[in-house]
């Protein structure tokens, strides 16, 4: 049993972890929830002597009654299974992680080469700790057929084009999703393909394809002129913004006319803390579909993001949800990926306790086909896994990855965001403690802010 | 009720019984791809 309550833009927010009812109390029921989640099974007058010794007063009519009420109301979503319920997971979660798995999503790092030189690439300027290499069509055709094979019944199948920047590498793009088109009449398999581009090379054909081809693509765009020109220049140092902002508007609002999905997507470093008007100058745009993320870097990296700047970032994303709340109401709202969390749906308990899935069901396939366990890993020597002519050879190091659910990990058993956030990126715990099942404590911080941020605006727009 | 105003009452427990056919997305798909986050995942078994 575990609730979590935190005041936030003037609402009591209370939150029920393991069955994921959330309520918004008045200060009565906030208190008193504080007060029963101690001892659940109080009786009343129990609860009202433990009340009246937590405020050090005897407590005035008013309040009594007050309380009584607050109560019975909470007695009553305890009784309907929404506040206070059990945990009685870890078994079947176990029992699940462990489960024969099958691949179901490919990373397909198309070229290992960029024409931009973003200063915090994880690619190392779209290099990967290696040559330049674009992949060939036949490398790309085995790791499709690779796909299919290891996909066991499952019918939707995800494959990314990714790099560097896949547009380098545009024919072998476009017959690997004819490749791909053919394997579906021959399999009970459907592709779902995604690009993700810097937009450099984007042009009038390319977008057709997409629009006809691609269920997502995602645009690499950082915010303001400034911000995004400092980390995303060209190889000889001038910027990229005005370049591919006209075309990435036109491209996203092809995809919103035709119910197509894309992301304006940027990443946030030390050089551009105050985030929020990133996210907000690229809505000024014209984008509704927005994700700007914390960047990924070796501590040491002057931009990187420093324990002592989290109190900060934190009010960024209140001021973001604030503001988000602002305009919605106004009829001018848009979808911030960080934000979006789906308190009716949803996944089931397995998948939002068994982990990415990364090294077990999704994996990245190098220029020459190379399998590694993400695009994250991709490169570093001791997290190869594989290639597509043999498949999957490492087996101990998938086995590994298949032990990490969030009750594996100490620090994830009792975090409230745990259902949200699936134990976290194990790229960034080896990133930053040189484990797989490490916890990386700036991520977690900033995500259980964005989760409180994320069911407050709820909140907010329930009300309107 | 008066003092509370609940916004959604899933019950994840529930989802223990019925759950786990795997057709879900894998988690750094989409939009991130540098950070880990089902929450905001649709669940792919409705869809079937």
């Amino acid at each position: 049993m575990q609730i979590h309550q935190y005041k936030s833009n003037g609402y009591n927010m209370v939150l029920d972890v393991p069955g994921g009812s959330v309520h918004v109390m008045d200060d009565a029921a906030y208190e008193a929830a504080e007060v029963l989640s101690a001892q659940p099974d109080a009786d009343e007058a129990s609860f009202l002597a433990a009340l009246a010794l937590k405020k050090g007063a005897p407590l005035a009519e008013q309040e009594t009654a007050d309380f009584r009420e607050a109560y019975a109301e909470l007695q009553e979503l305890k009784k309907e299974g929404a506040l206070f319920t059990e945990e009685p997971y870890a078994p079947s979660v176990e029992a699940y992680a462990s489960r024969p798995t099958v691949v179901k999503a490919l990373c397909l790092h198309v070229a290992h080469d960029c024409n931009l030189a973003c200063r915090y690439c994880f690619a190392e300027e779209g290099e990967y700790h290696g040559r330049r290499a674009l992949m060939s069509f036949e490398t790309g055709k085995k790791a499709l057929d690779f796909l299919v094979r290891n996909s066991g019944q499952r019918e939707n199948l995800e494959v990314d084009f990714f790099g560097g920047e896949p547009l380098m590498n545009w024919e072998v793009v476009k017959q690997l999703v004819a490749y791909g088109r053919e394997l579906e009449r021959n399999y009970p398999k459907h592709f779902r393909f995604t690009l993700t581009t810097n937009g450099v090379l984007l042009n009038e054909e390319i977008m057709t394809f997409c629009n006809r081809e691609m269920d997502n693509v995602v645009l690499s765009i950082d915010g303001r002129k400034e911000v995004h020109d400092r980390m995303r220049p060209f190889r000889k140092g001038a910027g990229s913004y005005d370049l591919i902002v006209p075309k990435f508007l036109e491209f996203a609002k092809q995809r919103r006319e035709l119910g197509l999905k894309y992301y304006a997507r940027g990443t946030f470093t030390r050089y551009n803390l105050d985030f929020a008007a990133d996210v907000l100058h690229l809505h000024d745009l014209g984008f509704d579909q927005i994700s700007v993320e914390p960047v990924v870097a070796p501590k040491e990296a002057d931009y990187a993001i420093r324990p002592e700047d989290v109190p900060f970032l934190k009010n960024q994303y209140d001021l973001l949800a604030r503001e988000m709340i602002r305009l919605e109401k106004e009829g001018n709202g848009f979808n911030f990926f960080h934000f979006m969390i789906d308190l009716t749906g949803g996944p089931c308990v397995y998948k939002r306790l068994s982990g990415c899935g990364s090294g077990t069901e999704y994996l990245a396939v190098t220029p020459g086909g190379e399998l590694y366990p993400c695009h994250q890993f991709v490169g570093i020597e001791p997290f190869l896994i594989g290639n597509v002519d043999e498949g999957v050879t490492n087996t101990d190091l998938v086995k590994d990855f298949k032990k990490i659910n969030v009750y594996a990990k100490e620090e994830c058993r009792s975090c409230f965001a745990r259902f949200y956030c699936s134990g976290g990126c194990m790229a960034n715990a080896w990133n930053f403690t040189g484990r797989i099942d490490g916890v990386y404590e700036i991520g977690c911080a900033l995500q259980q802010k964005r989760v409180e941020c994320a069911l407050m605006i709820k909140a907010a727009l329930a009300e309107a | 009720m008066k003092h509370i105003k609940t916004l959604n009452t899933k019950n994840l427990q529930n989802t223990v019984k019925k759950g786990g056919c795997g057709e879900c997305q894998t988690s750094c798909q989409s939009a991130c791809k540098t950070s880990c986050t089902v929450g905001n995942q649709s669940c792919e078994a409705k869809k079937n």
